[in-house]
């Protein structure tokens, strides 16, 4: 069994992959259960998406996923402030406009002749492929993000509690609103090249999601958050490196395992037995 | 100025709100006008509308987020609101004492975290409001009254020294609405200004003012002055139900007490 466990660690590839997704289980678990509390996951996925354009355009050109991630998730979420504004619709039409289009436009950028090959990892990440700069970014940018929550994290509770009393109580809920969305931007970013365009928003809302519904404290809610992306992101490397599935894909389908197994727990409440006796009388 | 608080006024306290020839609205339209009053500081002030009346419009100014379209609105305190509790999130994962604590955020610059002195400060301001024993209970959890006056100890804890309640009354039995009568009583003793938005005339009529708005003022003062049969119908638009042997008192239809919904929409 240990053999097991230690063989793929033996391997500077999954090693690093393993390394990786610690880092990113860390910072998405807490920035996560921000998108939870705020419910903003619609908007999370659809930024992760929306940003499609911006990698398959730094693949084409040659310049770092980081670069072209940044500039794709800026004009995604200008292109979805600008549409809100003008039509009449509301925020989720407009959202889902930007998004397809964006998406569209991406892979048609991704399908053309001109097309490096690895087009398919930007959609369902590399894990295996991160190399030791990678990392070293990926690091310096989680720690950034997380010390960031930490000094904010009472104006985001309060703020998340009632934005309507936030003014009288000296926050602007506007500006707090806009750091937690730049958090969630730069997660994505840290995320995108491991878990790929598709399935980054995985790992930023499952994890969140599932300790939500285990916990009603908070303290406890950040620690199940973290802890569930991490346990299934190393989970997801060990079945990528014994069953050779894709690495992205095995990692999201255990966080999937996770919320549901969570939900299933969750759905045994204590009240059950007697509902069930008052049903057959 | 009314006639009316001369009483309470003293010579070295400024009135807490001054309001002159005050108009307030929203994109140029007049909501609320005709405010010409001043509450001297820790006094109970009744306020008394139909929905729609101004009352959410005059806290809002009252509380900075709008200016006045015309007038000076003169407000020489910290104000806070107590927001109706069922517009808050009863699923939030937060103590009583996690809410507290939010009030001080008001006091401290944007780099400083709420540490022990604050979290202390919130506790106090718990036992304040007698729920010192509930401070680790999740927020959703309590009842409505106990939620109202956790609201209530967060404007403690910010310092806020005039306090908004917005139908703070509404869905509290009997028992919670005694314990949060007297507790308005005790935070005006202790020198805080109280304005309540309220739909229980007799209740306004124990305060030390009233304030009657239906779209502009209708009248301002001593309770036991300012409340007429005359008041009531052109605050209420005169469906005025008559208490028998009180002939210059009235009572509200049912209909006027369970609308805080329609109210709250429009903040």
């Amino acid at each position: 069994m240990i053999e097991w466990l230690a063989e793929p660690l033996g391997h500077g590839t999954a090693l690093r992959a393993m390394i990786e997704i610690i880092i990113l289980g860390a910072v998405s678990g807490a920035v996560g259960c921000w998108v939870v509390l705020y419910e903003i996951s619609y908007s999370a996925e659809s930024l992760a998406h929306g940003l499609f354009p911006g990698l398959v355009g730094a693949a084409l050109l040659g310049v770092p996923i980081l670069l072209g991630g940044l500039v794709g998730i800026v004009a995604a979420a200008l292109l979805v402030a600008l549409v809100t504004r003008l039509s009449s619709d509301s925020a989720d039409t407009a959202i889902a406009v930007v998004v397809t289009t964006l998406f569209g436009l991406g892979v048609l950028l991704a399908l053309s002749p001109g097309s490096p090959p690895g087009i398919q990892a930007l959609l369902f990440g590399d894990l295996l492929g991160v190399t030791d700069t990678d990392l070293a970014v990926a690091a310096g940018i989680a720690f950034c993000v997380l010390a960031v929550l930490w000094l904010f994290h009472a104006r985001l509770l309060a703020v998340g509690f009632d934005s309507g009393s936030g003014r009288a109580f000296g926050l602007s809920p506007g500006a707090v609103t806009a750091l937690l969305l730049t958090l969630v931007a730069v997660t994505i970013l840290v995320g995108v090249q491991g878990l790929g365009n598709l399935l980054v928003a995985a790992i930023l809302v499952g994890p969140a999601a599932t300790a939500r519904l285990l916990t009603s404290r908070l303290r406890t809610m950040f620690i199940l958050s973290v802890s569930i992306a991490v346990a299934a992101g190393i989970a997801g490397i060990y079945v990528s490196y014994y069953a050779g599935t894709a690495s992205g894909a095995s990692v999201a389908g255990c966080l999937v395992l996770a919320y549901l197994a969570a939900a299933a727990v969750n759905a045994i409440p204590r009240g059950r037995p007697a509902r069930a006796t008052s049903l057959s009388a | 100025m009314a006639v009316s608080d001369v009483g309470l006024m003293t010579a070295e306290h400024k009135p807490v709100v001054i309001a002159d020839h005050v108009e307030l609205g929203y994109g140029g339209e007049v909501v609320l006008g005709g405010l010409e009053f001043a509450v001297p500081t820790g006094s109970r002030v009744g306020i008394l509308g139909p929905n729609g009346g101004g009352k959410t419009t005059l806290f809002r100014a009252l509380l900075g987020e709008i200016t006045p379209l015309s007038g000076g609105l003169e407000v020489n305190a910290t104000s806070a609101t107590v927001a109706q509790t069922d517009r808050s999130r009863l699923d939030y994962p937060v103590s009583a004492l996690d809410v507290a604590t939010m009030g001080s955020l008001a006091r401290l610059p944007w780099w400083k975290r709420p540490g022990k002195t604050e979290r202390s400060r919130a506790l106090e301001a718990l036992a304040e409001v007698d729920l010192a024993d509930l401070a680790r209970t999740r927020f959703g959890d309590l009842s409505g009254g106990q939620r109202q006056r956790v609201l209530i100890a967060r404007t403690l804890t910010a310092d806020a020294d005039l306090l908004l309640l917005d139908e703070p009354f509404t869905g509290l039995d009997s028992k919670n609405e005694e314990r949060l009568e007297r507790l308005i009583d005790r935070l005006a003793s202790s020198g805080h200004t109280v304005m309540i938005a309220t739909h229980e005339v007799e209740q306004a009529e124990r305060w030390d003012l009233v304030l009657c708005l239906n779209r502009t003022q209708v009248s301002f003062g001593d309770p036991a002055v300012a409340i007429s049969k005359p008041v009531l119908e052109a605050t209420y638009g005169g469906h005025i139900v008559e208490i028998p042997g009180q002939p210059n008192l009235g009572v509200l239809p049912a209909h006027h007490h369970h609308h805080h919904h329609e109210s709250g929409k429009q903040s």
